[in-house]
């Protein structure tokens, strides 16, 4: 490597370190943009492949296409409701369970009341378990979609319409499901006055 | 030994008096160890450094052993009150998880990454490739000074207020919610603020090393003819370097989400507190190669001193840590087996991560080779080398057990685990450290130490860690979880064991401290290569110690200085 015996006080050494050196730096802070850029790229991942139980968002003709694709084979959905700490609402499924065609689309009820003297806007997170059905799991419409706001005492049934994927069938990991829990929890969004705009996942 | 190495004018050594003087002239103190530029200094300011950090991250496990030794809660109250916390259970128990957190921390990133890599790599990585210095030797001393800031920072956390009690009781990896919406108060944002600047220092340190070896390596130094410890530290910078922004990245956005209201890990408003833990683990699996790779290089350069044989397989030696270090980037999740991944995921982090055992029995199968055959010594650095491939297989050989997704669903989190990885960290990277530190000392200080403590000190602490970890093992494999201070009286017996062992191996430490006074009061002087023909390093050829610079002529390295078919020359 070295063909120039370098010596201490070499201006030409110091040059090339300093090269070195920024490069390696360089990388440094490349990867320090990696590691903001994993916060949308995570997101996108687990949108994209049902990672970690994430659901799927299917629009009405996906929903009729796969309707097309139903063997008359059933499965049984369980629903499970809860709420984050600080959150005054009681919150459960109109239904503990229900069983539907795979490929069929369904609705599902959900009743949440404010329980507090104060109105209070929510926003649900969702997964389903196991976490290998997520990405069969579409959702056609979801109250999960948008944030929710309760008035003092008001007491709403929210819906989901929901398809399984008969793709399912086919996928050796999902051998055996027989039930697919689909979770939902409620938070009380940050700022009620200001609501964030609605997200799609 | 006839190295060529021996043939240049080791700078001084003789025939120039007066140029002796001048590699010789010091600084005054304040200038010397507060503005040191000089790699030699920095290094014993980072050596001692650690050592401090490591009696207080000891001490913190001796509070836990204690604690530990009998089922219910014997002595927390009294220490959380000592800190300034209230008299309630709730203040007892989180002090329990501060002590988990500090030691965990003090001894991640104050004992073992300073000693390691500040400490030996600064010290010997110029030496070992004919450098007269670190390529930016101002900035190797904003990092160390950078990691004492940091150390400061965590110390100071323990007397804020953090969520039930004072100071941070997060766990080392600082998981959120637990430390962003479970952790009120300033504790764990000094704590946060500690990785910060220890990671700030550290990168630079990287940076460093990585442009000295590149660039200040002597005449005919080679990649390929570089010591094995110089690979090792070259690795490790790189890892250092790609790991720790990502460990940055991450505990910004918790810094963030604790205190500017952003939702990077809150589910609230979007986020996923499990992203948090894909970013951690992206950084502190690397990390845990960052703190054993060092060793490695160690253990070879001592395995083949004391068996007066160059290493067997230097390339092989040299490209398993390379393959160590990249694979260690892709098998991350299998620390979180147990978020819900599917079983695809889990199937390719179990494979991934037992195909890191290929170049792990690379190494150890070379050490075995290198000493076959060998005219062995068993002088103090071999018999800690020689403690460390022993104690490491075994810690190698239950992260095996643990690689497994499937078992890993039954030990995840219990002591199962904690005796696994204090096999590989505090018996591994410490014996190498032990062993690297009996290996130099004496070219370090110019003083030989005492072999006989030397050997004391290695017993006792073999036998003591031993005693603590291997009962652990037992307390998993019946469910005792990790990071609590309580258990049922069925854990009692071995609970008990393992903190009889932590009293052998503090009492252990009484040689170490006994056996450094005795070298620097009363120890013979050290001649420039005291452990004979297989030491064949560049650093053995300075004087002990070495002149306060060296190397202003470079040295040449020659093609018969050669670590593939080298042969010693009869001298």
């Amino acid at each position: 490597m070295a063909t120039l015996p370098p010596t201490l006080h070499d201006a030409d050494t110091g040059r090339r370190n300093l090269r070195v050196g920024l490069i390696a730096f360089m990388g440094a802070v490349f990867m320090l943009g990696l590691g903001y850029a994993s916060v949308p790229l995570y997101r996108l991942f687990c949108q994209v492949t049902g990672f970690g139980g994430t659901t799927m968002v299917a629009s009405q003709s996906q929903a009729a296409r796969a309707a097309t694709l139903a063997t008359g084979q059933t499965i049984s959905i369980r629903f499970d409701a809860t709420t984050a700490g600080d959150m005054p609402w009681t919150f459960r499924p109109s239904q503990s369970t229900d069983t539907v065609t795979i490929g069929q689309r369904d609705i599902a009820t959900y009743v949440a009341k404010n329980e507090s003297s104060r109105p209070i806007t929510g926003m649900a997170t969702f997964n389903v378990t196991p976490v290998q059905a997520g990405q069969y799991f579409n959702k056609i419409q979801c109250f999960c979609f948008t944030e929710q706001t309760l008035q003092p005492g008001q007491e709403v049934t929210m819906p989901v319409l929901y398809y399984v994927d008969p793709a399912m069938l086919d996928d050796p990991n999902m051998r055996g499901v027989e039930q697919i829990t689909l979770s939902y929890t409620f938070h009380r969004a940050a700022d009620p006055v200001n609501p964030a705009p609605a997200r799609t996942n | 030994m006839a190295t060529t190495a021996e043939g240049f004018d080791a700078h001084g050594t003789g025939h120039d008096d007066h140029a002796h003087d001048h590699a010789d002239h010091k600084p005054g103190f304040f200038a010397r160890w507060f503005m040191s530029t000089n790699h030699k200094d920095i290094g014993t300011m980072y050596l001692i450094f650690a050592i401090i950090a490591g009696i207080v991250g000891g001490a913190i496990s001796g509070i836990m052993r204690v604690e530990l030794a009998e089922p219910g809660i014997q002595y927390l109250g009294w220490w959380a009150q000592l800190m300034g916390g209230a008299d309630d259970i709730n203040t007892a128990l989180h002090m329990w998880n501060v002590f988990i957190t500090a030691h965990g921390l003090i001894m991640v990133f104050f004992m073992v990454m300073p000693a390691m890599i500040g400490g030996f790599g600064n010290w010997f990585v110029p030496l070992m490739i004919g450098a007269p210095d670190m390529a930016f030797p101002r900035m190797n001393n904003v990092s160390f000074w950078l990691t004492v800031a940091g150390f400061f920072s965590l110390l100071f956390s323990l007397f804020v207020p953090g969520g039930s009690g004072p100071g941070a009781g997060t766990g080392w990896t600082v998981y959120a919610p637990l430390s962003t919406s479970g952790s009120v108060g300033p504790a764990v944002d000094f704590a946060i603020f500690s990785l910060h600047l220890a990671g700030a220092g550290s990168i630079l340190g990287a940076t460093n090393f990585i442009t000295t070896i590149f660039n200040m390596r002597a005449p005919g130094m080679t990649l390929h003819k570089m010591p094995l410890f110089v690979w090792s530290v070259l690795v490790t910078a790189f890892l250092l370097l790609l790991a720790l922004p990502v460990l940055a990245a991450a505990i910004t956005m918790l810094l963030t989400d604790r205190n500017f209201g952003t939702t990077f890990f809150d589910p609230a408003g979007g986020g996923d507190p499990v992203l948090y833990q894909h970013l951690f683990w992206f950084f502190g699996h690397p990390e845990v190669y960052i703190m054993i790779l060092p060793g490695f290089g160690m253990i070879s350069q001592i395995v083949a001193t004391f068996s007066r044989k160059p290493v067997f397989g230097y390339l092989g030696m040299a490209y398993a840590m390379v393959a160590i270090g990249v694979v260690g980037f892709i098998v991350w999740a299998h620390h979180m087996y147990t978020v819900g991944l599917d079983v695809n995921t889990k199937m390719y982090f179990t494979a991934a991560t037992m195909v890191i055992a290929v170049p792990t029995g690379v190494k150890i199968f070379s050490w075995i080779a290198t000493m076959w055959g060998g005219s062995l010594s068993f002088k103090s650095p071999m018999v800690w080398a020689l403690g460390f491939i022993f104690l490491f297989t075994v810690g190698g050989v239950t992260g095996v057990v643990l690689a497994n997704g499937g078992i890993d669903d039954n030990l995840h989190d219990t002591y199962y685990v904690v005796a696994h990885f204090h096999y590989v960290l505090s018996m591994g990277a410490v014996f190498s450290l032990f062993a690297g530190f009996y290996y130099w000392f004496p070219k370090m200080s110019g003083r030989m130490h005492s072999e006989l403590l030397s050997h004391l000190h290695f017993w006792t602490f073999f036998i003591g860690v031993n005693v603590i970890f291997f009962p652990q093992h037992f307390l998993g494999m019946q469910g005792m979880p990790r990071r609590y201070p309580d258990y049922p009286e069925a854990f009692t017996f071995w609970h008990q064991v393992s903190t009889y062992g932590y009293y052998i191996m503090a009492g252990s430490m009484i040689f170490f401290f006994v056996n450094i006074g005795y070298a620097l009061f009363a120890g013979r002087k050290a001649g420039a290569n005291p452990w004979g023909e297989g030491a064949t390093t560049l650093e053995w050829t300075l004087p002990s110690p070495p002149p306060y610079h060296q190397f202003e002529t470079l040295p040449v390295i020659t093609d018969e200085h050669d670590y593939h078919d080298h042969r010693p020359a009869t001298a």
